[in-house]
């Protein structure tokens, strides 16, 4: 049995082709195999939401996603979304409000945090706070990361 | 950890997917959502030779509405469902349960089907299809059969699908006019398994109760009724002695088991206080 499967996606807008070993998740395919870095890989069996990726305009856990169910896929990691800009403003107001300590669940939390803020606009910090409860942090605690979503959203209603 | 090496095979169709059940029996493993699979691949708990990707096959999906009942296929993701009109209207218990499942992430790629065939005894959905006498459709090689929820779920993680079939679609019968239904569950942190969680479905006379289903998740090897202490509901009020009497009743008639998150004296009087949430609202409103 093949145990190798051809894929091709587009991650961060660019076209990727390659040969994956299929019990390879795509979160370390991306980490491993194209570089990019940002995503983290915590617990790997779904809890901790160190892994989150956009795939096809929906956040996903990446390691409980196989990279060969990707083929054809269109993968946004955090590099790709800061690249684009379209998270400045939560990102900056993760920095105003120092809603980070150490970095580890940071990306994961940002891209959740970017569905939310298009899905649930108006969400109330309750609300917020449900979103954000597939994401770990075990450094800062919660609070500053609630405050960064208003601040952002703030901000985005007088830009 | 990392997976043990398996195989992939991404099926286009419904033959694809018997003919490789048909080579590898139960070496395979049938790949919906992967949002319970891959995590059990991960922590090595299973080791299948191959994954039969079944995400590309079309028709698996959607929600339909049938005339008496809703119809959901199986690859329908847990998010659309969420977000679905006609599965708020039709059934409301499914759509109270929802928020429930796991974490945004999680419910944008598991699926409803998934979700019942995987028959976690910790898992909403197959409570709800339980309260709701919901019909499984399964289907093989020789066609498809229904299978009533009641006689589904046989066992820890143990189903009435067969060897050489799937489960492609699960029809909910939409909820009459006079009935209500409740979904609580409790657990330490949002979205993580319920330590024990209700299905209530059931039907009004006024402020008076009348049929009713109470269905109890992980409170057994699989979706436990409560038929004896249901009986209690009809034809009263919510009181406090009512409330009093079903607490009771419930020690008698469950016996949940025991582990980390709770012991089974606990998860009794869990029952109890479930019960006394979802229903006296219920009733009040």
């Amino acid at each position: 049995m093949d145990r190798n499967v051809d894929i091709s996606l587009t991650v961060n807008g660019e076209k990727i082709t390659s040969r994956v070993e299929a019990r390879t998740n795509l979160v370390d395919f991306l980490r491993y195999e194209v570089g990019l870095t940002g995503s983290h890989v915590g617990c790997e069996h779904g809890v901790c939401g160190a892994c989150t990726l956009r795939v096809d305009g929906r956040i996903v856990r990446g390691c409980l996603m196989a990279a060969a169910q990707a083929d054809g896929a269109d993968v946004w990691t955090i590099e790709g979304v800061t690249e684009t800009g379209e998270i400045r403003a939560l990102q900056e107001a993760f920095v105003e409000r120092n809603a980070l300590q150490c970095g580890f669940c940071t990306p994961g939390m940002l891209l959740t945090l970017a569905e939310l803020m298009e899905r649930k606009p108006d969400a109330s910090r309750d609300q917020i706070r449900e979103y954000i409860s597939g994401n770990f942090c075990r450094c800062t605690g919660y609070q500053a990361i609630v405050d960064a979503v208003e601040i952002a959203r703030k901000k985005g209603a007088s830009a | 950890m990392k997976p043990a090496p398996y195989g992939y095979a991404r099926a286009a169709t419904l033959d694809d997917v018997f003919a490789l059940l048909a080579e590898h029996g139960e070496d395979a493993k049938i790949l919906a959502g992967g949002q319970s699979l891959m995590a059990t691949l991960n922590m090595r708990l299973s080791e299948p030779e191959i994954l039969i990707d079944i995400n590309r096959i079309d028709g698996l999906s959607g929600i339909e509405d049938t005339g008496d009942a809703i119809r959901i296929g199986a690859m329908t993701r847990h998010v659309d469902i969420e977000e679905s009109g006609v599965i708020a209207t039709h059934a409301p218990l499914i759509a109270a349960a929802m928020a429930h499942i796991a974490h945004p992430a999680i419910r944008n790629r598991g699926t409803f089907g998934g979700s019942i065939a995987f028959a976690d005894p910790a898992a909403e959905l197959p409570a709800c299809a339980v309260a709701l006498d919901a019909v499984m459709h399964v289907t093989g090689k020789g066609g498809t059969r229904d299978v009533p929820a009641a006689q589904f779920f046989q066992g820890l993680y143990e189903t009435a699908i067969g060897a050489g079939e799937i489960l492609t679609a699960v029809s909910v019968p939409k909820i009459s006019a006079g009935w209500k239904s409740g979904f609580m569950e409790l657990a330490r942190r949002h979205g993580d398994y319920a330590i024990i969680g209700l299905c209530a479905h059931v039907q009004f006379d006024g402020r008076q109760f009348g049929d009713a289903r109470l269905v109890f998740l992980n409170a057994g090897d699989r979706p436990v009724s409560a038929p004896r202490t249901a009986a209690l509901l009809n034809g009263q009020g919510w009181s406090e002695e009512l409330s009093e009497k079903i607490s009771a009743s419930l020690k008698d008639e469950l016996d949940p088991p025991d582990d980390l998150n709770a012991d089974g004296p606990m998860r009794k009087h869990l029952a109890g206080v479930l019960v006394k949430r979802t229903l006296s609202p219920m009733a009040e409103a």
